[in-house]
């Protein structure tokens, strides 16, 4: 019945307006109205509009900006992204370019809209013949090119920066910081992050060695898996101290994306991947930011409204290339503390030799096998 | 085959050698006007088939995991049990939607109802090269259109990788349900598709440079003929390439090669696959895919050249630098691709080079912006619906333009890319402009294809309607992008970091209602228009190029008698000393005029 009901309506509804545009027209034939397309009024109003929508455009831009400035990513939590006085960050680089780009946005759309307005055809007696000027023409090829020269070059000088896997860090003696190696290995839906341990070498691994309890096909022969460390769901950084990821996937391509470090790099099978990056800022600090505790506030607020539980600030890794049906939900929690706690935390972690019971150390690599498997 | 053959004759009188019915007139027509319009209608319920699938999943961000009785109404209980729409039909909505939207609207539907119905009537052809394999381009053209529609109802669902495929989730059938049948006839219809896209592209490339009338010279064309030739020829060069990459991806799903795959476990299930790259696909896509992006934009800037130089009845400023860009902007679309790989793995230092390619599009790209400008300064602008939507796909392309220069930078794309930021660029400056245009070529174009006018009130209500909503939708997704979060999400609800966002999401789904809505209004203009709508005069815009000194009424062949002589380039609006504001192509030149578009000799 109620189907029916909608039917009718919809029915009547069109069949209403089929009638009311066809007396509309009528109408204006017998007014003779057939030689002006657009009538002064027509043309006045859609003049008036483009201002009027120019304004309302501006103003909700405006309050987007001031009512999700908080929501959206805080300052970068690594070196690349945000270094304190100054420029060579992907922030200022990207601070740059907001500013740049808002400007020939607001200033381009004005005009357009503004000229829009004032040469409506009932403020003007003629158009003006203007067909071309050459100056002017090369005036806007120099500007932009001169413009896009420097952002290039800016550009880049970060992403050399940012894609140089080996970053050093030099600690308070002058001395090179050892980096922590992690493998992050993605498979639909989840990921593990594997450490190098005390040796500083992650062991090799491929898909053929997976079995049993083995899930991310560490190479068992190899004396560099013993003390590598793998944990699901949650992984720590120590501050301040380079971090090398070496990205793998199983199946299909995900992407390791961490945006509070403005870090990401594919997840793609048969390949490796890396990047580096240096956090810089710990979980507990970050909590205290008065931005990121403006924002977890209204969440909170959000939850709490909804009767789901609080949280707490959290850096995170997201799967960021579409992988299947739970795409939506592939996360790994990241804490970022002091070098003392890490330590504590990742000593608390059993080894790959001992959980899966290899205990000496003496078994070879299988040299054969490693080089025929393209070993990752 | 009469008039294929008599097209460059051109004084010859045209008779109609046969007698046509129902079948040759309106369904296997060889006439580039009729094609046309078959053109727009496909592409226009395609559109509708597309928006439709975008709202039904927009439900689903806006209230993540409610439920929605027309959920379950529309798409039954399988994609939808309890009317909430499941995560991997979510993508399977995704990826039709992207598919039907880039290909099927914006591609065929755009350029194959503007450039059969503008290239003979604009150059002064009787018809295309090859009326008949213009009548193939279509058919093939609807055939991959209802394969593609087909593919919805089959076992596991259509294709849901993603409208870029990349394998190996497109692939192997057990990573995702839609990889199965829906994925082969994915492949199909663009196997087809593809087949349609290339015999149209090289008749439209034969007939501009061939069939020209005397007089018009490359110089003299209009800028829609010059944005449809660049067009074609991207295309002609560009869609081979994913016909290959389309085969080598057969040659994995079916008959065990591996091209694109290596070392892969799916479900336990060690896969017999090795020395593949998945990396090597996205190459081959993207090689294809970025020019894709100016496939769909140049017609459309195309389009709005001409009518906004038509309704400020003033010359489109700069007419030499707006060719000299699309060509500019032709020829970089071919060696950026990589911008869409900064973080594949690829080498940094290729990246670099992409950055820097990518970037250099911004040059052209700008001048053409200013040039637009500058065509409307000190004009005398006529608001017909067309213009309101040419000027909107100025204000859109110069949008979304202006953050493609953020994501061309590779250092700022680590953060941005796959993120909602990356949807609001290119709806807006692919999507919106885009669409913003075609709806601006049907509104000026309307008399020419169906001889009547449409209703100017309702084309205003539609105009502002979709354009207010186009920026209510895309505006606050930058916002979701710059808070992480990515693309593709079926919902936000697993990271509470994003529950603040939850209303945005509600606001733009709201404006997408909105939007959807707006269309109902002009899907009614077209069609009463069709049948009751006023008739249409010869020229209704005063316009000066060719098409408008044709008869309204269609006649096979174009024109009565001989075929017209041009004189002048075609935006001598406005011209001093003339009696009227305008100057069909035509009007032999006065003595001592000069024609603008032959040379900039002052
Ligand atoms: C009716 C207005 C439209 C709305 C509300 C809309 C909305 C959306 C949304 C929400 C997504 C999903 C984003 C994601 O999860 O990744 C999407 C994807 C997409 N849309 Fe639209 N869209 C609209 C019109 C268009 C148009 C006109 C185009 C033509 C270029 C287009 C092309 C695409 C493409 C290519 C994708 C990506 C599909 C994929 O991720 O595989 N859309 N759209
Ligand atoms: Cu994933
Ligand atoms: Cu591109």
């Amino acid at each position: 019945m109620i189907t029916f009901l909608i039917y009718a309506v919809i029915f009547l509804g069109v069949a209403a307006l089929v009638r009311l545009a066809m007396v509309y027209q009528a109408s204006k034939e017998l007014r003779g109205e057939r030689e002006e397309n657009v009538s002064a009024s027509e043309n006045s109003w859609n003049a008036i509009l483009f201002i009027v929508f120019m304004i309302a455009l501006y103003a909700g831009y405006i309050y987007l900006i001031f009512e999700y400035s908080d929501a959206l990513l805080p300052k970068a939590a690594s070196a690349h992204g945000f270094k304190e006085g100054s420029i060579y960050s992907i922030d200022a680089l990207m601070n740059i370019n907001l500013v740049v780009v808002n400007i020939v946005f607001v200033v381009i759309n004005t005009l357009l809209f503004f000229f829009a307005f004032k040469y409506v055809r009932e403020k003007r007696e003629t158009a003006e013949f203007f067909p071309h000027n050459n100056k002017l023409e090369l005036f806007w090829t120099i500007i932009p090119s001169i413009f896009l020269a420097f952002i290039i070059i800016f550009g880049l000088t970060i992403w050399n920066n940012v894609m140089d896997a080996d970053k050093e860090v030099l600690a308070a003696d002058g001395s090179v910081v050892e980096p922590v190696v992690i493998e992050l290995y993605a498979r639909q839906f989840d990921w593990h992050a594997r450490y190098a341990g005390a040796d500083g070498e992650l062991g090799m691994a491929n898909v053929r060695y997976i079995e049993g309890s083995n899930q991310t096909g560490v190479m068992k022969n190899d004396p560099n898996s013993l003390d590598d460390i793998i944990v699901k769901s949650e992984f720590h950084l120590p501050v301040n101290v380079p971090v090398k990821f070496k990205i793998r996937s199983q199946d299909v391509i995900h992407s390791a994306y961490m945006p509070h470090f403005r870090a990401q790099m594919n997840a793609v099978p048969g390949m490796n991947t890396q990047f580096t990056f240096v956090p810089t800022i710990t979980t507990n600090e970050m909590r205290q930011d008065p931005k990121v505790m403006r924002k977890y506030e209204k969440i909170n607020l959000i939850r709490s409204e909804k009767g789901e539980d609080q949280v707490e600030f959290d850096y995170i890794l997201l799967c960021n290339k579409i992988c299947g049906a739970s795409h939506y939900n592939m996360q790994m929690k990241i804490v970022v503390e002091s070098q003392e706690d890490f330590d504590k935390w990742l000593s608390s972690k059993k080894t790959f030799g001992d959980s899966e019971g290899l205990t000496t150390k003496s078994k070879k690599v299988d040299n054969k096998l490693a080089e025929n498997l393209e070993i990752n | 085959m009469g008039v294929a053959a008599t097209a460059n004759e051109g004084n010859a009188h045209i008779h109609i050698p046969h007698k046509e019915g129902f079948l040759t007139k309106y369904v296997f027509s060889q006439d580039h006007k009729m094609i046309s319009k078959q053109f727009l209608v496909t592409g226009l319920v395609m559109a509708l088939v597309g928006m439709g699938m975008s709202t039904l999943f927009r439900l689903q961000l806006g209230w993540q995991g409610e439920s929605f009785a027309i959920l379950k109404w529309i798409l039954g209980d399988v994609w939808a049990p309890d009317g909430i729409l499941s995560p991997d039909k979510y993508l399977a909505l995704v990826t039709m939607h992207g598919t039907i939207m880039v290909f099927f609207v914006l591609t065929g539907g755009l350029s194959g109802t503007f450039a059969n119905l503008l290239i003979p009537l604009q150059i002064g052809a009787r018809d295309m090269a090859s009326g008949f394999m213009n009548m193939l381009s279509y058919w093939f053209f609807f055939l991959a259109s209802v394969i593609m529609i087909a593919s919805i109802f089959v076992e596991g669902g259509p294709a849901s990788a993603g409208w870029t495929i990349y394998p190996p989730l497109s692939a192997i059938p057990e990573t995702i349900p839609g990889s199965g049948t829906g994925m082969t006839l994915w492949l199909v219809s663009m196997t087809i598709f593809i087949a349609s896209s290339l015999i149209g592209g090289l008749n439209y490339i034969v007939t501009i440079i061939n069939l020209r009338t005397k007089g018009m010279k490359m110089t003299r064309m209009p800028l829609t003929i010059w944005a449809i030739l660049v067009t074609a020829i991207l295309g002609v060069l560009s869609f081979p390439v994913l016909l290959a990459a389309a085969l080598l991806l057969v040659f994995d799903r079916s008959f065990g090669t591996s091209f694109y795959l290596s070392d892969i476990m799916v479900q336990g299930q060690l896969l017999d696959v090795s020395g593949g790259s998945p990396v090597l696909f996205q190459h081959l896509f993207w090689f294809l895919g970025h020019p894709e992006v100016y496939i769909v934009l140049l017609p459309a800037l195309g389009i709005s050249s001409e009518v906004i130089a038509t309704n400020s009845r003033k010359p489109i400023f700069g007419y030499r630098a707006m060719i000299v860009s699309i060509l500019a902007i032709g020829f970089l679309s071919f060696i950026v691709w990589g911008h869409h790989m900064f973080i594949t793995g690829m080498n940094p230092f290729l990246g670099a080079v992409f950055t820097f390619t990518t970037l250099l599009i911004a040059i052209p790209s700008a001048v053409k912006a200013f040039n637009y400008l500058t065509t409307l300064y000190k004009g005398r602008i006529i608001f017909t619906p067309a213009m309101l939507f040419a000027i909107g796909t100025v204000s859109t392309f110069v949008t979304g333009g202006v953050t493609g220069i953020i994501l061309a930078d590779s250092a700022l794309d680590i953060n941005l890319h796959d993120t909602y930021f990356v949807v609001a660029h290119f709806h807006i400056v692919m999507g919106m402009s885009a669409v913003l245009a075609m709806f601006a070529g049907i509104y000026h174009w309307f008399p020419k294809m169906y001889c009547k006018m449409m209703n100017n009130k309702l084309g205003y209500v539609h105009f502002w309607l979709t354009f207010i909503s186009a920026f209510g939708v895309f505006l606050p997704q930058h916002f979701i992008g710059l808070a992480g979060i990515p693309r593709r999400y079926y919902e936000n609800t697993a990271f509470p970091m994003f529950d603040d966002m939850l209303e945005l999401n509600q606001l733009v789904t709201w404006f997408a209602i909105l939007g959807a809505v707006a269309q109902l209004l002009f899907v009614f203009n077209f069609l009463f228009s069709i049948f009751k709508g006023q008739r249409a005069p010869q020229n209704p815009w005063k316009s000066n190029t060719l098409e408008w000194t044709t008869p309204v009424e269609h006649i096979h062949g174009n024109w009565h008698g001989a075929l017209p002589t041009v004189h002048r380039w075609p935006y001598d609006y406005s011209k001093p000393g003339a009696d009227e504001d305008f100057i069909p192509q035509t009007v032999p030149l006065a003595e001592g005029e000069v024609d603008e578009g032959a040379g900039y000799g002052h």
